[in-house]
Parts: structure tokens; C-alpha cells; sequence
């Protein structure tokens, strides 16, 4: 298999924690910030100058569809990847090359599969059962059950080049396309790790959710399954190992088990890879060796249940969370919505309110919902089940609406661009 | 091999993705079977392909029904002709999505029609 596509960087600082290359641009107001929103309803662009006061709305795009991930090349701030999708009319993988003003299936051309009939390519998921035979995994009730396409999670642009980009599917596995999302292959060897039979769905289905590249090391990759952990490569995608020792689970039967464990997301500040950041089903985690061990940093946490966990951009020490009442109740602890913060990387947090309801608010921040812009006093974004999304223009201290009334907020990706 | 001019009727989610308005007329070579009629569609908008059939399996995607002429079609063999009112375009074939929505969309399609007719008069 050949290595992925990014290649290293010179100068690390310049790249944001969602992977994005910092524009030399000390000017707020020089600058423009997008705001990419997938909804259950429809795409959303929001964008405003570097002031991020006065904000401009489009969308929906795709509207009806569900959108459960959109996100901008680094290398071309104009190259968009949407993941279309829908249980009724399946799976589309849409892209814009201007910025969000116009969109197109890139794989719309004529292709013939094997037995010969037509199909249309970007919206081909088919796993490499060559490389690595189709298994079974475990289903809720602990039995086994067949591995089955169902939809695109995340999807994650190269580093380096723009027609590359990854793509985390559901029943678990990973895609990657070099060619602008025309056709995707698999690599096979994340869902051949052999571990396959115990990975189980969590409450939103066997989901590959989270992509994480490491802007230092080409051929290292994050990802995390839901729920069957964190894994890790060191050649670019060819093996995998389970990094989720120091993971514990109440819902296993071995609660240190290798794999199963729920892990709804994982940030990294580009500036100092190999520090991870977890948010877990309940418990938020820290590792410091690129996954090889995890510690607990809830800290003082209300509750550390929740899905996003988020990076500043300049500080690889000040992450934040959404904290979620519990499991079977996904909405804030007492109607309050609140973000916490930690500058201590874990363990001591403080509650971000001012701006938010508190009070009455039962909405839900998603796990891919939550991100940051590249500019020197670091914007916030986090988008609810409710249709909010909220920015906060100084790192977490205040916070305002953006918009109030959308969709329900699946993702939220920020472009910061000069 | 004689053509003809069949109407489909698509689901709002479908038309968007084909950025099409209304009732697609296809040509398609008799004789005029499901099989045939989804390939025609499927050439003349190949972003559909993948989202009424499985790319891989040609089975019909669970939450998808075909009606024509007040009858179910879903369960059809791709082989099997359509009715001639189809195949002669009096009468579309009906892309639906079940359940949510479907069976509504169908009545409000079978209703926009039946008062069509009642308005121009039968046999018009």
C-alpha cells in the first residue's frame, strides 16, 4: 500500500487543531471565517470577517438530506467535501470547488462494475473483503452480525493534497480517495486487525467517526470507533493497533478490554502531536504518548458524559468540553447549556456560560459538532440538536448565536481564511 | 427495437439530487421492464445510481417502493414488463419512499391527478 498523501509541514504552528494551515494574517479584520454546518435537514454555510460580528447565511444546500459531515482542504480552502446521506436513498458524496457557491457528485461519470452494470463511483463504499474477509461483529444483544455499508461519519482532507481526503464509515471501517472523492478504496487493514467479531454499535450505529492526521508524522493516523476504541497506524494505514489501554468501560464484562470501549471523540493541537484528548462515553480522557496509555482528567467536571472535545488553536493546554447530563439523558445538567474549559490540560475545569441559556435548555452537542478558528484569540463554535450555533470570539469567555434556528446541528467545521 | 416514452415520478429527495422538477420522461427500448426502466434512469442521472438500487446487489433499497397503475411493483422481478398504460407513458412509474412520507406522497399524487382528470372530464 502506498503511504497517505500529506506531507510534513515546515512550520507546525501555522496549522490549526482541525488540521487547517494558518494564513499569515495577524489582522482579524483582514481575514474570513466559514463555518460549515451539517444539519439532519440540509448543508449550511455561515461566513463573516475576522470581526465575526456580522455573519452571512446560506444554505440549505441538499436540502431533506442528511448531512452528517462537511469539511474544507487545508491545502485549498475552497475544496469542500460534503457526506450526503440518507436511510432511505443511501449514501452521496457531494464537493465544491468555489467556497460553498456551487456543489457537484464528483463521481456522477460513467463506471461499469465487475458483472457489468453502471454505478456511480463517489457513491461507491464496497470493503476490500479481498484484503481482509467480510466478519461479523458483535450486535446489541451480544450476538454476531453481518458487516454492512451504511453511511460516511466524517471525512478528513489530506494535509497535503487537495484531492485527497479519508473517509470513516458505518459499519466501521476506513476509505481514503485520491482523486477529489471520484472513487474511494479501502484500507482494509484497520477492519482486518482481527478484532472485528468483538466491535459492537454504539446507541448511533458501528460508526468510524473520528479521523485524526498527524500533521508531524505522514504516516500516522488516528481514528475511533463507536464502540470498539481508538486505533492507531504507523505505516500510513496498512496495520492498526488498539490504543485504548487505561479505557474503562462499565457496560464490558472486562471493563480493561482491548476493544469495545466507546469512544465518541478524540483532539489533538497540531502544535504537539501525540498529546490526545478524549472525550469517552462517560470519562474525559488524556493521553500523552500518542495513545499508548490514557489517564483520566475529568477533574471537577458536573459530569463527564458528552460527545465534543475541542483543542485552542494557539494553547495545546486549554481544550473544552460539552458536558452532558448522562448516557440515557442527552441534555445539559439542569437545563443550563454550558461549555467547560481547562487550561490546565484536564483535570481543573471551569464552566463557560456567559451567553448561553441557563435555563430550560435540553438540546444535545454532537460529537463532530464542536470546532475552532485559526485567528489569534481563537473563536469557538459548538452547534446544537436545538439548531443553534454558537460562537464564542475569545476563546470561551463570551458567547453569542449565530444562528438559532436550523436543523438539528450534526457537524461544525470553521475555515479560518486570509 | 422499438422505443418508447415513459414518465417517472420521483420523490422530492431524488428530484434535488438529479436537479430536476417534476415528472423525468425516459426512453427505453422494448420491451419495458422495472430492470429496464431503472437503467435508463440510472444512465440519464448517474448520481441516482446507488440510491434506489444497491450498487452492488441491484436489489431495491428497503425503504424504496415502485407503484404504477394503483398496484405495487416492488417486489417485481426486473424482467417483468410493466403495465402497457406504463410503457406508453398514460401513466407514470412512481418512485416512492416508504413509510414516512410514501404513502402520503402517493395519495397526494393519485389526488393531484384524479381532480386533473375531473377538472378536463373523463375520457379527455
Amino acid at each position: 500500500m502506498s503511504p497517505p498523501d500529506q506531507r510534513v509541514k515546515p512550520d507546525a504552528t501555522a496549522i490549526t487543531p482541525r488540521g487547517e494551515f494558518r494564513q499569515v494574517n495577524r489582522e482579524p479584520t483582514m481575514s474570513k471565517v466559514r463555518v460549515l454546518v451539517g444539519t439532519r435537514k440540509g448543508a449550511f454555510v455561515l461566513t463573516a470577517d475576522g470581526k465575526r460580528e456580522k455573519w452571512d447565511v446560506s444554505g440549505p444546500f441538499f436540502a431533506g438530506w442528511e448531512i452528517y459531515h462537511m469539511k474544507g482542504s487545508p491545502v485549498n480552502p475552497d475544496r469542500i467535501y460534503v457526506s450526503q446521506t440518507s436511510g432511505w436513498f443511501g449514501q452521496i458524496i457531494q464537493r465544491s470547488d468555489d467556497g460553498g457557491k456551487t456543489w457537484h457528485a464528483p463521481g456522477g461519470g460513467q463506471q461499469k462494475s465487475p458483472q457489468g452494470w453502471p454505478t456511480g463511483e463517489s457513491n461507491r463504499f464496497v470493503y476490500d473483503a479481498a484484503a481482509a474477509p467480510l466478519t461479523t461483529h458483535q450486535w446489541y444483544d451480544g450476538t454476531q452480525h453481518p458487516w454492512e455499508f451504511k453511511r460516511v461519519w466524517h471525512l478528513e482532507p489530506s494535509l497535503a493534497d487537495a484531492e485527497a481526503v479519508y473517509a470513516g464509515v458505518e459499519d466501521a471501517a476506513l476509505f481514503h480517495s485520491k482523486d477529489g472523492a471520484h472513487s474511494w478504496q479501502e484500507l482494509p487493514g484497520l477492519r482486518g486487525h482481527g478484532t472485528g467479531p468483538n466491535w459492537q454499535p454504539g446507541a448511533g450505529g458501528m460508526c468510524l467517526h473520528t479521523i485524526v492526521l498527524d500533521p508531524k508524522d505522514p504516516m500516522r493516523i488516528y481514528i475511533a470507533i463507536s464502540a470498539a476504541g481508538a486505533f492507531r497506524t504507523d505505516d500510513g494505514g496498512t496495520s492498526w493497533k488498539p490504543i485504548n489501554k487505561g479505557l474503562r468501560s462499565q457496560f464490558l464484562p472486562d471493563q480493561d478490554a482491548e476493544v469495545g470501549h466507546c469512544v465518541h471523540h478524540i483532539a489533538m493541537s497540531p502544535r504537539r502531536p501525540g498529546v490526545l484528548f478524549m472525550q469517552k462515553h462517560w470519562d474525559v480522557m488524556r493521553s500523552d504518548d500518542a495513545g499508548d496509555m490514557w489517564r483520566e482528567v475529568s477533574g471537577n467536571l458536573p459530569t463527564d458524559f458528552g460527545f465534543a472535545i475541542d483543542v485552542h488553536a494557539h494553547e495545546p493546554e486549554t481544550i473544552y468540553v460539552a458536558p452532558i447530563k448522562s448516557d440515557s439523558e442527552h441534555f445539559p445538567l439542569d437545563g443550563k447549556l454550558q461549555v467547560w474549559r481547562s487550561r490546565s490540560g484536564g483535570n481543573e475545569w471551569e464552566a463557560l456560560t456567559n451567553g448561553l441559556p441557563q435555563q430550560n435548555c435540553y438540546v444535545n452537542v454532537l460529537r463532530d459538532a464542536m470546532a475552532v478558528d485559526g485567528l489569534d484569540d481563537c473563536g469557538i463554535y459548538f452547534g446544537t440538536t436545538g439548531g443553534q450555533v454558537y460562537i464564542s470570539p475569545d476563546s470561551g469567555d463570551h458567547w453569542k448565536p449565530i444562528v438559532r434556528d436550523l436543523p438539528a446541528v450534526l457537524s461544525v467545521e470553521v475555515q479560518t481564511i486570509a | 427495437m422499438t422505443e418508447r416514452v415513459l414518465r417517472i415520478e420521483m420523490p422530492h429527495h431524488l428530484r434535488t439530487l438529479a436537479q430536476v422538477s417534476g415528472e423525468v420522461r425516459l426512453i427505453v427500448q422494448e420491451p419495458v421492464t422495472l430492470g429496464r426502466v431503472l437503467d435508463a434512469l440510472e444512465a440519464q442521472y448517474p448520481v441516482l445510481r446507488g440510491t434506489i438500487r444497491d450498487q452492488e446487489t441491484r436489489q431495491r433499497r428497503a425503504f424504496l417502493r415502485f407503484f404504477a397503475c394503483s398496484e405495487d411493483w416492488s417486489h417485481a422481478a426486473p424482467e417483468t414488463p410493466l403495465p402497457e398504460a406504463v410503457a406508453d407513458g398514460r401513466e407514470p412509474l412512481m418512485i416512492v419512499g416508504a413509510i414516512a412520507g410514501g404513502n402520503q406522497q402517493f395519495r397526494r399524487m393519485r389526488f393531484a391527478r384524479e381532480k386533473s382528470a375531473q377538472a378536463v372530464g373523463p375520457g379527455s
